[in-house]
C-alpha cells in the first residue's frame, strides 16, 4: 500500500479540471499583476503538465522524492525553475507555483475524507511532500542563477585586463578592480604573452582603477613584476594614489626594488627617456612657433 | 653523451638550451661553462633559454647557480627569452633569480653585455645607441 495514500490520490484524480482551473486562478492571484493572455495560457500549460506528473509519480509507491519515480517530476520542476530564472522571476513566485497547490488540493482531500485522523495523516503526508519539491524549485532556481553569475565573472574576467601599447616597446596595463588571485594569474599571463609578442622593455601598471591595496594584492603585484623582470622587461608601477601609498607603508610591503610613480604621465616619461626618446614641443598652445 | 653546445663569439660564449633540460644535462652544462669560460678568458655568456618550456626547482636553481658562477669568473651573464610560463613558475617556486641579468631576446642580450661591458673598462667598442 503507498505511504502517500490514497485520499492524495483519489482528490488528484477525481476532478482533474476543477483542480487545476482553481490552483491556476490562485496562482494567477499570487502573481499578484494582471497577466497577458499567453501568459495564462503557458501558465495553463506547465500546471496540467505538472498535475499529470504528480499523478503518475504519487501512484508509485513512493513518498522519497529522490526515488527514480520521481525523476519526471523533478526533472520537471527544475525545468520550470530554471526558465523562470532566466526570465526574471523572484524566488518567491517560482516557489509559489508549487505551494499553492496546497488550498486547492487540501480542501479536495478534506471533502472526499470521513476520517478526521486518516484526513490529518494524509494532509501532513501532503504538505511534506508538497514542501520538499518546494524546496527543490528554489534550489533549481538558485542553481541557475549561480550559473549566470558565474559566466559573468568570467566574462568581466577576460574583459578586465587590457594590455595596451603606448609606444615602441613600452606596454601599459591599466588594472581596475580588486584584484585576487585568479585575476592576478589571468593579468600577469596576457601581460608576459604580450612583452613576448611585442618585444617590449618596459611596462607599466597602472594601479589607478585599483580601489584597495592590502598585502596579499601587494605580494601579486610584486611576483608579476619579478616574472617580467626575469624575461627581461622593466615594469614601472604608476597611478600609487596618497591613501594607497598609506597603505603599503603601514603593511610594510616592501616595494623598494620597484620603480613606482605617482601618475601614469610621469611613468611613461621614464619609459621613454629609458627606450631613448625625448617629447619636445613644437608649438606655442597658441600656435606660434615657440 | 648529450651535451649542450657552448658557442665561442668573440669575448662571449653563447649557450643556446634547445632540448629539454634534465638534471644531469644541467650538471654536465655547469662543468663545461666553467672550463670554457677559463679556457677562453670569456668576459660575458648568453644564455638562451627561449626553447625551454618547463622548469622544476631544480633546473631553475641550476640556472641561477651558473649564472651566478659565471659571474664568479668575471663573465658578465645574461639570461634570455625566458618563456612567460616559465617565468610565472620561477616567481611562484620563489626562485626569483635575483642578481641575474635577464633579457628578451639574444639581440638585445648582446646589447646589454656590450653596454656593460664597455663601461666595466673592459676593451670593447661601445655602441651607445639605443634601439628603436
Amino acid at each position: 500500500m503507498a505511504t502517500i495514500g490514497k485520499l492524495l490520490n483519489e482528490s488528484l484524480r477525481k476532478d482533474e479540471q476543477g483542480l487545476l482551473d482553481q490552483w491556476t486562478a490562485l496562482q494567477a492571484k499570487a502573481s499578484g499583476r494582471r497577466m497577458s493572455a499567453a501568459e495564462e495560457k503557458q501558465l495553463q500549460t506547465q500546471s496540467r503538465e505538472f498535475l499529470a506528473a504528480l499523478r503518475e509519480a504519487a501512484q508509485q509507491d513512493a513518498d522519497d522524492i529522490s526515488k527514480p519515480e520521481w525523476n519526471g517530476v523533478r526533472d520537471f520542476l527544475s525545468q520550470l525553475s530554471s526558465s523562470r530564472a532566466r526570465t526574471g522571476s523572484t524566488p518567491v513566485e517560482t516557489a509559489m507555483f508549487i505551494l499553492s497547490l496546497k488550498e486547492p488540493l487540501f480542501s479536495r482531500m478534506r471533502r472526499d475524507s470521513n476520517d478526521p485522523q486518516e484526513l490529518a495523516d494524509e494532509i501532513w503526508k501532503a504538505t511534506v511532500l508538497l514542501d520538499r519539491l518546494g524546496l527543490l524549485t528554489t534550489e533549481a532556481f538558485q542553481k541557475t542563477r549561480e550559473e549566470v553569475i558565474a559566466r559573468q565573472q568570467q566574462e568581466l574576467l577576460e574583459l578586465s585586463t587590457p594590455v595596451v601599447r603606448l609606444w615602441n616597446n613600452v606596454l601599459a596595463l591599466p588594472l581596475i578592480g580588486t584584484l585576487d588571485s585568479a585575476r592576478t594569474q589571468v593579468v600577469m599571463q596576457n601581460l608576459l604573452e604580450a612583452i613576448v609578442q611585442t618585444r617590449s622593455d618596459i611596462a607599466v601598471i597602472d594601479i589607478t582603477g585599483v580601489p584597495t591595496v592590502d598585502t596579499l594584492v601587494a605580494q601579486h603585484l610584486l611576483k608579476t613584476v619579478a616574472a617580467a623582470r626575469l624575461m627581461g622587461a622593466d615594469c614601472i608601477i604608476s597611478g600609487i594614489r596618497p591613501q594607497i601609498a598609506q597603505t603599503i607603508i603601514h603593511l610594510g610591503v616592501n616595494l623598494e626594488d620597484v620603480t613606482t610613480k605617482a601618475t601614469l604621465a610621469d611613468a611613461f616619461a621614464v619609459a621613454l627617456k629609458r627606450t631613448g626618446y625625448a617629447v619636445t614641443r613644437v608649438k606655442n598652445s597658441n600656435g606660434t612657433a615657440g | 653523451m648529450e651535451r649542450i653546445p657552448i658557442l665561442k663569439m668573440g669575448e662571449f660564449l653563447l649557450v643556446t638550451i634547445q632540448v629539454d633540460m634534465h638534471d644531469r644535462l644541467a650538471l654536465t652544462l655547469q662543468d663545461d661553462l666553467t672550463e670554457q669560460i677559463v679556457k677562453w678568458h670569456a668576459h660575458g655568456v648568453l644564455i638562451d633559454i627561449s626553447a625551454l618550456e618547463m622548469v622544476d626547482s631544480f633546473i631553475g636553481r641550476m640556472l641561477s647557480n651558473i649564472a651566478n658562477m659565471a659571474r664568479l669568473l668575471d663573465a658578465q651573464t645574461v639570461v634570455v627569452g625566458m618563456q612567460p610560463s616559465v617565468a610565472i613558475t620561477l616567481v611562484e617556486l620563489g626562485l626569483p633569480m635575483r642578481g641575474i641579468r635577464t633579457a628578451l631576446d639574444v639581440e638585445k642580450g648582446m646589447q646589454t653585455l656590450r653596454i656593460s661591458l664597455g663601461s666595466n673598462g673592459h676593451p670593447q667598442e661601445t655602441d651607445g645607441s639605443v634601439e628603436d
